[in-house]
Order: C-alpha cells, then sequence, then structure tokens
C-alpha cells in the first residue's frame, strides 16, 4: 500500500448567490464553508453528516462540476485552479470519478451496458473500438458481471447489479480517486454487504482512494480510515476512524453516535437528545452553528466562531471541548 | 381476544405475465399497547399485507385469508363504508414520505381538522382546539401559528410529526407506520422513533412498525415478523431474535449487517430476492441458503410452524437432522454472539 497523497483541499469554500424572489430576499448560502482534508492513495476518507452539511457540494468540487469559490484544491499534485487548457482537464478528469446514490437514476435507459460503460474511453481516450469492447469485458468480470450481460439494457438489472455497473464506470478511465456519494443506501442490506465487499477489494487492487459520502454511521465504521464529520457546511470534527467512533469530541458527533440505531436490542443506552432541526444556511446562526441545537453551548459559543482545533485525538472545532467544558 | 387477529393472509396481483404472490400466508395477531415489527428487504410484501389490512389495494388485488378481525370484527366481510369508520379512526397509517402524503394545497390544520370532523365531529373552535393540542403534543414548537403553514414550509421531520398528529387524532387503537423514519435524517429519526414509542405507551396503542433497518428494529419493537418474498420466515421477540435467529434468511441477514461484522469482508448473502419469474419451487430462499438441501429445493416447508424452514438454526447450526454440513460454512457464524 502506497501512502501517496493524491489529493490536497485546502480551505474549500463554495458560495451560491441566491436572488431574491417576490416574497424574499436573496442572499448567500454557503454550501461549503472550509473544508481542509487529504486523500491517500488506497485508503477511505469517509464524510458524514446530515442533509444539508454539504457533503454533495464537497463531491461536485472534487469531481470538477463546480469549482470552488475560494480555497486550493490539488489532484496529484496538479493545483486544479492553474489548469486551463483542455489537456490538463482531461488529465484531471480522468483522475477523479464519481459513483452516485441512486442506480436507477444514474445509468441511461437507452444505452446498453457495453455503450455505458465504453463512453469515458470513447470520449477521453484514442481506443479503437475493439479495444475498448476488450476493457469493457476485462471490467465487467473484474465488478462480477458475466460478460453476456454487455448488451443487456439498465432495467434488466437489479439494484445490486445496478451499482455494479455505476462502479464499472467510474473506473473505466483507471482513476485515483473515487468518490462514493451515499454508493449502498439505496439498497437492501444483503446486496449491500455485496456492493461493500466489491469495494473493498478494488480499492486493494487497484490502490484506489475512496471518498466515501454517507449519512450511516454503521456502514462508515465499517469501510472508512478517516472520518469527517460536518455540520453546515463547515467539519467539525476529523480524525481517524477509530478516534471518532471511540472517543468522539464534539457534541454534535456525540449526538449522531448516539442518535444511530444500533443492532442489539441488549444495548440499553443514554441518548443525547438533540432539539430543534438543522438550521436554514441562508440565514446561519451566529458563532458556532450548532449553538441553537448544542447543550454545551455559552455565550461564548454563540459569539465566536471556533476553528478546528488539534486535540489529544481528533481536530475538533469547539469551544467546549477546547475550555474541557465537555 | 387479541385486537387485530391476522391468519393466512394472501394477496395475489393478475399481471400480464401470470399471478403473482405478493403476501404468501402471512399471520399477524397484536395485542392492545403492544408494538410488533415486519422487517424484510424490498419485495417481501411487507407494505403490501397492512395495505390489504387497510383495504388500500387496488382491485387487481386478491385479497384472501383464513381470518381477518380486528376487535372481533371480520374486516373481510363488511362493507366500504362500514370499513371508512373503522379506517382513519381505529385502525390508521403513517407512510413512508411524509412531503407526498400530504396535500400541497391545504394548509396542515385543516387537514388535521378534515380528520377529526369526518370521525368524531365538533364546531370550528373545538376541532381548532384539538388540532393546536395534537401539534403540541407531537412537538411542533408555536402550534398556534403552525396551523395555517403549508407542509411546503416545513421540513421533513415536521411534516412526519403531521402526519403523526393527523393519525393519533381521533385515539386510535392499532397504528401502522410504514418505514416512517426511513426519509429523514438520523438525529430526526431518534425524535420521531421516541415520539412513537412515548405516545404507544401512553394512549396504550398497538403499533405495527414496518422497517428495513435492524438498527430500528433492535431499538424498538417487542416482537418481530421476519418476512421474505411475500412469506412470514420467523417470529420471535426482539432479543431472541438478535441472540439466537433460527431461520438461515435472519441469520444471514444479520451477520451482513456492517456493524456486526468480524472482518473487512462481510459475509454477503448471494443472489437477491426472488421476483415473478424466478420463483424457486420449495422453499423460496433456498437458493441462497448455505443450509439448502434437496429437500428444501422440492418441498415447501410448513406454514404452521413459527420457523419457516425444514432445518431451524440452533446457534448458527440446522438442527432436524440436516444431511451435514460442510464446516466451511459454520465457520461463518463467529461474531454473533
Amino acid at each position: 500500500m502506497g501512502s501517496e497523497t493524491v489529493l490536497k483541499a485546502d480551505n474549500l469554500k463554495r458560495y451560491y448567490e441566491v436572488k431574491g424572489g417576490m416574497f424574499s430576499k436573496g442572499g448567500t448560502v454557503k454550501a461549503l464553508d472550509g473544508a481542509t482534508f487529504q486523500l491517500e492513495a488506497g485508503k477511505t476518507l469517509a464524510v458524514v453528516g446530515e442533509s444539508g452539511c454539504g457533503k454533495s457540494t464537497l463531491a461536485r468540487l472534487v469531481t470538477l462540476i463546480e469549482k470552488p469559490t475560494q480555497g486550493e484544491l490539488l489532484l496529484g499534485g496538479m493545483d486544479i485552479a492553474s489548469a486551463h487548457s483542455k489537456e490538463d482537464m482531461i488529465t484531471l478528469r480522468q483522475m477523479v470519478q464519481i459513483v452516485f446514490q441512486d442506480p436507477y437514476g444514474s445509468l441511461n435507459p437507452r444505452q446498453k451496458i457495453s455503450d455505458i460503460l465504453a463512453e469515458p474511453l470513447k470520449i477521453n481516450t484514442k481506443m479503437s473500438a475493439s479495444e475498448r469492447r476488450e476493457e469493457v469485458l476485462s471490467m465487467m468480470s473484474r465488478v462480477g458481471l458475466r460478460p453476456e450481460q454487455a448488451d443487456r439494457y439498465p432495467h434488466m438489472f437489479s439494484g445490486g447489479q445496478r451499482q455494479r455497473i455505476a462502479v464499472a464506470r467510474a473506473l473505466m478511465l483507471r482513476p485515483k480517486i473515487v468518490i462514493l456519494d451515499e454508493p449502498v443506501s439505496a439498497l437492501d442490506v444483503s446486496i449491500q454487504a455485496q456492493v461493500l465487499n466489491l469495494l473493498t477489494d478494488l480499492q486493494e487492487e487497484m490502490d484506489l482512494a475512496y471518498l466515501f459520502i454517507s449519512h450511516d454511521l454503521s456502514v462508515v465504521k465499517h469501510i472508512a480510515d478517516d472520518v469527517l464529520v460536518m455540520y453546515l457546511g463547515q467539519p467539525v470534527e476529523h480524525g481517524t476512524r477509530d478516534e471518532i467512533f471511540s472517543n468522539p469530541q464534539h457534541p454534535y458527533t456525540r449526538a449522531l453516535l448516539s442518535a444511530t440505531p444500533v443492532a442489539d436490542p441488549n444495548r440499553k443506552k443514554d441518548r443525547i437528545k438533540l432539539v430543534g432541526e438543522l438550521p436554514s444556511p441562508l440565514n446561519p446562526p451566529s458563532g458556532c452553528s450548532f449553538h441553537p441545537r448544542c447543550p454545551l453551548a455559552n455565550d461564548r459559543c454563540k459569539a465566536e466562531r471556533p476553528v478546528l482545533a488539534s486535540t489529544s485525538s481528533a481536530l475538533v472545532s469547539c469551544h467546549a471541548v477546547e475550555e474541557g467544558r465537555s | 381476544m387479541s385486537l387485530l387477529d391476522i391468519k393466512n393472509l394472501s394477496v395475489e396481483f393478475q399481471t400480464a405475465h401470470g399471478l403473482f404472490r405478493a403476501v404468501d400466508g402471512v399471520d399477524l395477531e397484536i395485542d392492545q399497547g403492544e408494538m410488533v415489527a415486519i422487517v424484510g428487504e424490498s419485495g417481501s410484501g411487507k407494505s403490501v399485507s397492512m395495505l390489504a389490512l387497510m383495504g388500500l389495494l387496488p382491485w387487481t388485488a386478491n385479497i384472501t385469508a383464513d381470518c381477518m378481525l380486528f376487535d372481533g370484527i371480520d374486516l373481510l366481510s363488511i362493507s366500504k363504508k362500514e370499513r371508512r369508520q373503522i379506517i382513519g379512526k381505529d385502525i390508521s397509517m403513517i407512510f413512508q414520505e411524509p412531503m407526498t402524503s400530504l396535500n400541497p394545497c391545504f394548509t396542515v390544520g385543516y387537514q388535521i381538522m378534515e380528520v377529526i370532523k369526518e370521525h368524531l365531529g365538533g364546531t370550528k373552535k373545538e376541532l381548532e382546539k384539538r388540532a393546536i393540542e395534537l401539534l403540541g403534543l407531537v412537538g411542533i414548537p408555536a402550534p398556534e401559528t403552525r396551523l395555517r403553514a403549508f407542509p411546503h414550509q416545513m421540513s421533513g421531520g415536521m411534516n412526519q410529526r403531521v402526519m403523526i398528529a393527523m393519525m393519533i387524532a381521533c385515539n386510535p387503537r392499532l397504528l401502522i407506520a410504514d418505514e416512517p423514519t426511513t426519509a429523514l435524517d438520523v438525529t430526526i429519526q431518534a425524535q420521531i422513533l421516541e415520539l412513537l414509542g412515548e405516545l404507544q405507551k401512553e394512549k396504550g396503542m398497538a403499533l405495527v412498525l414496518i422497517t428495513h433497518d435492524m438498527g430500528v428494529v433492535a431499538e424498538t419493537a417487542e416482537v418481530v415478523n421476519v418476512q421474505y418474498a411475500g412469506q412470514q420466515v420467523e417470529r420471535q421477540d426482539v432479543v431472541g431474535l438478535f441472540d439466537k435467529p433460527q431461520h438461515p434468511y435472519t441469520y444471514a441477514l444479520l451477520n451482513a449487517l456492517p456493524e456486526r461484522a468480524t472482518s473487512k469482508r462481510l459475509p454477503s448473502i448471494p443472489g437477491v430476492v426472488p421476483g415473478l419469474l424466478d420463483r424457486p419451487t420449495g422453499c423460496l430462499f433456498n437458493p441462497r441458503c448455505q443450509f439448502a438441501t434437496d429437500k428444501c429445493r422440492k418441498e415447501a416447508p410448513d406454514h404452521s410452524s413459527k420457523v419457516l424452514c425444514h432445518y431451524p438454526l440452533v446457534d448458527g447450526k440446522p438442527t432436524n437432522n440436516h444431511p451435514g454440513v460442510s464446516a466451511s460454512d459454520v465457520s461463518v457464524s463467529g461474531g454473533t454472539a
């Protein structure tokens, strides 16, 4: 296993301007507000958080679908801000690929599987048709599909098989980084295990770096090496899997862990009750964005925004942890 | 006498490819104040069996049962009009997606009051008072102002609370919750499950919780029905189910959970749930079962037993003179203790 850093993000931000309507004022949505992390080859970084926390915006930035408003993003040592020529963009795009959540919506129903898988090669490489066909068949066998399935259409496959096709498509260009945006949350438990096993095998085989976006903490605990917990566009805790799961520091991480149901009826636990809901990103709370729901909040939390700081274990952005009030 | 007593319920649909049995011999018995979870993967017939109970299936469905009694009333033989007096009042149901189950054109207050008016009646003032009381009960802040809000002005969790308020408006004796938290975030899910549990205890309702999430089952249910491909394969109390699963499907399903994994590779169940065209003969789980024998491939197991299997498992090993399992198959059992 190499420990080559394939992706470096520094203080990545993405803001959206919202136009005012007849009844509402315009404003700025800070969908992602300062994410810093690294990805290493052969490792998995999981990004967890509830809806609206900026997980998917992060995926869109890393896959170059959108440009960051601010901050630096290096893919394989290359700064995306300095990539202007078409060749540079092609090189960058081949490095990152994505697998989406919904295998029913992400495959074109009018294309055969072989065409779906060959398309990335057709656009980005100069391979001949027969070479492409060969590549497609070898990738299909790698993800556990049979060669005679190449000429079928997506509707002829089950959810689990479609997700295999989506994974195969993402791997056609031999990327270094694969973004997995909730890859198993649309699947049943028995199928979920099959796909997770496949992802683990492929990572070992091809030394892939995974950016695993999920809200399911039991899946994250199983597959991740490092975990980044986000809340309202900001990272609140960042550490190794063991640090986050055995010794969570941030009150939000703790609440998230205690809210996650565990498949063990004998485990009686004290649930940390979070009151209220996620605030609107259009009008985020002052200071620490978690303070209206936080059991440890005080006046400082309402006024001053905390920054990620190292503690005894993980990186945590919380005044209470820093002051030892937790 | 139990509140709800369903025996041998089957639902068949006439399709272009022939008859499809979505629910096949399901039993359900639930007492006042009890909580039963029905768990299964997609296509296991868990929603269809409850929709059959509610009478919400289209006319293409052919529903048969040995008995379907609610509080002594035979739901199969009563007229539509009589059924409507029970449904929504004594039996009510919460659906998975709160956003699509509420009518976007009316305020939530109107929709709650409509239910009460239909079943209990009352003046406008009384209705409004009751609606405010209900919204407060399900934990909506400032219920007086929320009464005039439309569904799109509220979040998914809030809408699900409105749905719950609407469903408990007439003090139902049986509440069916069909994946009530699947569309919600985990912190909101915890709030909603807690609310349902509290209401169930306070009001002494019977609660049927349909879910696919084993974690939710473990934390909330008392008795669990496991369904597979329309059949009920196992019924046990929740502790027994997680500690000593008896059906090979339950056993394999629990092992496939990432949180129970002991190694990086998960013990997955090969294959998929059979559909209309690839129904196996004999036991429906046999193509995916690690313990399947020739008997399983030929004969369907007996419906009347508690576990739908020729060789129910004890400690992860098949019993009833199972012809033998190779050592490698049994080793998968590690980590269930």
